[in-house]
């Protein structure tokens, strides 16, 4: 873990200076409000799409506009579908050096550090700012091995066969309300294939960002790892604050195949107006691994339980998640793992932090089908309270159709004890100094396993979100 | 002749917890160059003594001052007083999971540090790692130590160790050292007095709280007091925790007992 006193010492400013900043809306296409088959049909010829992913808009709209809200889980009855624009594209085309980009979008990525860690520590990057991906490269020693690093919208165009043959196949349109929604309006994403035995020892990433106000995002990305193969993918996102709602719903489908081994990092960092309700599923095969490394800061609202679902023998699905509630935050956020073969084996390790009136909720599902035997599940939960107002709750299911399994679950609340507090103001750190460490330790867990400089940002982070807001 | 500030001063502090008072009426004066030891029996305040002086909140003061190169702390949170060089070694120290040693340190030396020295007086990674190295191998401790979790699983003579290899990097000024030996086997009391030792200064200033003549035969006390029941019932020179070494605290009970009628 790295939380040296600098990155401290740094966080001079709140998030409004460091990600809340807003550029002037400047774009080449902004759609009206709401969502009608108008609007989609539109996006769909802007893209000029073929047919199949027309039609595939087209039915995915009218699952969304047929299902009722969940009624379940965070509240979403100030989230109006009327006042929001599904689609704006920001440039004409999409840049593979940042001097390509407009001018203000490049200064927001630069601001946001995004070209330095590509030239510190990434193997590619995609950028999208509002619904396209403006920025995207890949290193050419991976391009060589047959890696492809694109975003959604050129994967259709460019790898057809690829995109047909997985594309919604792991979360269909009618999976639930939010991905029949982004099925509709889907725009920008990573598209991910790495060949049979090939490893990215280095990780991708792909930053998203909103600028307008009152706008939708719905990336795609859709990630397929070969036998043998390892891949890391990590995203971040940042918007403006802004008072009206945004809304952010993402549809994340990975492959796992035999042996392969696939870990997506996501940083989230939302401004405190955004919803942000993604579905995030992977299929792991025979021996495959998959791993959801989950950290979700931002949003108002974040209802989110990567999946996995372990369908040969030897599969292992992991999800590593932590959630900083902090005041009028609700994460509703978890981690489901369905096991659907033999001999398979999953854990859920979540950590949630809640402050003020932040509310942070575990929900997981652990699922053994019949004929499932020999399945190893293990859920850990624990939350951290930050004062008296703070809430925490857990709601971990579990549907165990088979009996020769073993399933562990822990789940554990605590407050930050005042002790710890007066320990370390004792040796001159601030009550908000100590708090972040204190906090840190407790998700070390889980930052332990990123890399140095994510671990570094997520630590940062949880000092930012520290700031200013205790005694 | 000009009014002369001692380093550390107690005037008639009275304080307690939860409207309960434990500390009924305390003065202390301590000096540059001093070291004082502070005895008495079980409960009689030492520690609350010693965490009102760190500004521990849940403690409440009703009456005095606590004054620190001249300036009353007790309106100061407990990192207003590390940072001006105040320190305390805790009885009972407390175990932060997940935060290393070595992290820990780095934030607090360079706070202090910083605050104290002046902000370019912030040590270097390189000058940290170096620093620290040197303390460890001072009070003969593992350099594993450095990446261990503060406090969490050390045994009790490792906890206090610690303290005083924290104690040994922040070079405070004035240091409470609240049952340092207890807990710790013959070679490891020696080990840490001699670190202790090597610390002190003529420039700074020591109140050690001990049950046992023992550690005092290391750390030698230009005064020894006597707490009892929330006050400094004796204070005398070394050769009074001798004398209560042998005799006990019923005699200073007695005495004080007499004294007071
Ligand atoms: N948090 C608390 N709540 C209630 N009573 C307390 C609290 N802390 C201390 N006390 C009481 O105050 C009195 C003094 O305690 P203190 O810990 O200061 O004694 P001490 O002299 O350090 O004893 P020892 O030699 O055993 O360490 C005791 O009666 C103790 O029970
Ligand atoms: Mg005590």
């Amino acid at each position: 873990m790295a939380t040296p006193e600098v990155e401290l010492k740094r966080l001079g400013s709140e998030y409004a200076e460091k990600y809340g900043f807003r550029d002037p809306e400047q774009y080449v296409f902004k759609a009206r409000k709401g969502l009608d088959r108008e609007v989609v049909e539109q996006i769909s010829w802007i893209k000029n799409e073929p047919d199949w992913m027309r039609e595939f808009r087209l039915k995915a709209l009218e699952y969304f506009l047929r299902r009722p809200m969940p009624t379940w889980g965070a509240d979403l009855s100030e989230l109006n579908f009327d006042e929001i624009v599904y689609y704006i594209k920001p440039t004409e085309r999409q840049g593979s050096s940042w001097d390509e980009l407009p001018e203000h979008i490049r200064r927001t990525f630069d601001r946001l550090g995004i070209p330095e860690a590509e030239r510190k520590f990434l193997a590619g990057v995609g950028a999208q700012y509002e619904s396209e991906v403006v920025y995207h490269s890949l290193r050419e020693e991976l391009k060589r091995l047959g890696v492809i690093f694109v975003d959604m919208d050129t994967a259709v165009r460019e790898y057809p066969d690829l995109v047909k043959q997985y594309f919604g196949t792991i979360v269909p349109p009618n999976d639930n309300k939010f991905a029949a929604l982004n099925s509709a309006v889907w725009s920008g994403g990573s598209f991910v294939y790495v060949p049979e035995g090939v490893r990215v020892e280095v990780p991708l990433q792909a930053y998203f960002r909103i600028n307008a106000e009152n706008v939708g995002q719905f990336e795609r990305t859709l990630i397929i790892v070969e036998p043998g193969a390892y891949v890391h993918y990590v995203e971040g996102c940042t918007a403006p604050i802004y008072s009206a709602a945004s809304l952010h719903s993402a549809v994340v489908e990975i492959i796992v195949k035999e042996g392969a081994r696939c870990r997506y990092t996501t940083i989230q960092n939302w401004s405190k107006n955004v919803y942000n309700l993604v579905t995030k599923r992977a299929a792991a095969y025979r021996d495959a691994t998959m791993e959801w490394v989950d950290g979700n800061l931002g949003s108002k609202v974040t209802m989110k339980y990567p999946a996995v679902w372990l369908m040969e023998p030897g599969a292992r699905g992991e999800v590593l998640s932590v959630a900083f509630a902090g005041d009028g935050q609700h994460q509703d956020a978890g981690g489901k793992m369905v096991h659907v073969a033999p001999y398979t084996s999953s854990q859920i390790i979540s950590k949630s932090i809640s402050k003020g009136t932040g509310r942070a909720s575990y929900r997981g599902l652990v699922k053994v089908h019949r004929g499932a035997h020999h399945v190893r599940a293990n859920v850990v939960c624990d939350a951290l309270l930050l004062d008296e107002q703070s809430r925490t709750d857990t709601y971990p299911y579990m549907e165990i159709e088979e009996e020769q399994v073993s399933i562990g679950h822990e789940a554990t609340v605590s407050k930050v004890a005042e002790e710890q507090l007066f320990y370390l103001q004792s040796r001159g750190l601030t009550e908000a100094e100590a708090m972040s460490m204190i906090v840190n330790g407790f998700i070390e867990p889980i930052t332990k396993e990123l890399p140095l400089e994510y671990a570094v940002e997520l630590n940062r982070l949880i000092a930012l979100e520290m700031e200013g807001s205790v005694g | 002749m000009a009014e002369h500030t001692p380093l550390f001063m107690i005037e008639n502090l009275h304080a307690g917890i939860e409207g309960k008072e434990i500390l009924r009426g305390v003065n202390l004066v301590i000096e540059r160059g001093e070291i004082h030891a502070l005895m008495g029996p079980n409960g009689s305040g030492k520690s609350t003594l010693a965490y009102v002086i760190a500004g521990h909140p849940n403690y409440e003061v009703y009456e005095g001052r606590i004054l620190y190169k001249g300036e009353n702390v007790l309106e100061l949170p407990p990192d207003e007083r590390a940072r001006m060089g105040m320190f305390l070694a805790f009885q009972y120290p407390t175990a932060i999971p997940g935060v290393t040693m070595a992290n820990f340190l780095r934030l607090a030396v360079n706070s202090v540090r910083k605050a104290r020295y002046g902000e370019d007086k912030a040590l270097t990674p390189r000058e940290f790692r170096r620093l620290l190295r040197e303390k460890l191998e001072m009070l003969r401790m593992d350099e594993t130590f450095a990446s261990r979790y503060l406090n969490e699983g050390f045994s009790g003579g490792e906890k206090k160790r610690a303290e005083i290899l924290q104690m040994a990097m922040l070079e405070p000024e004035f240091a409470v050292l609240d049952e340092t030996d207890s807990g710790l086997d013959i070679d490891a009391l020696r080990t840490v007095a001699d670190g202790v030792n090597q610390l002190f200064n003529s420039n700074m200033a020591l109140l050690v709280i001990t049950h046992y003549q023992r550690i005092l035969n290391y750390i030698r006390p230009h005064y020894v007091h006597v707490m009892l029941d929330g006050k400094i019932a004796v204070s005398g020179g070394p050769e009074l925790a001798e004398e209560l070494e042998e005799k006990g605290y019923d005699w200073v009970k007695t005495q004080y007992a007499e004294a007071a009628s």
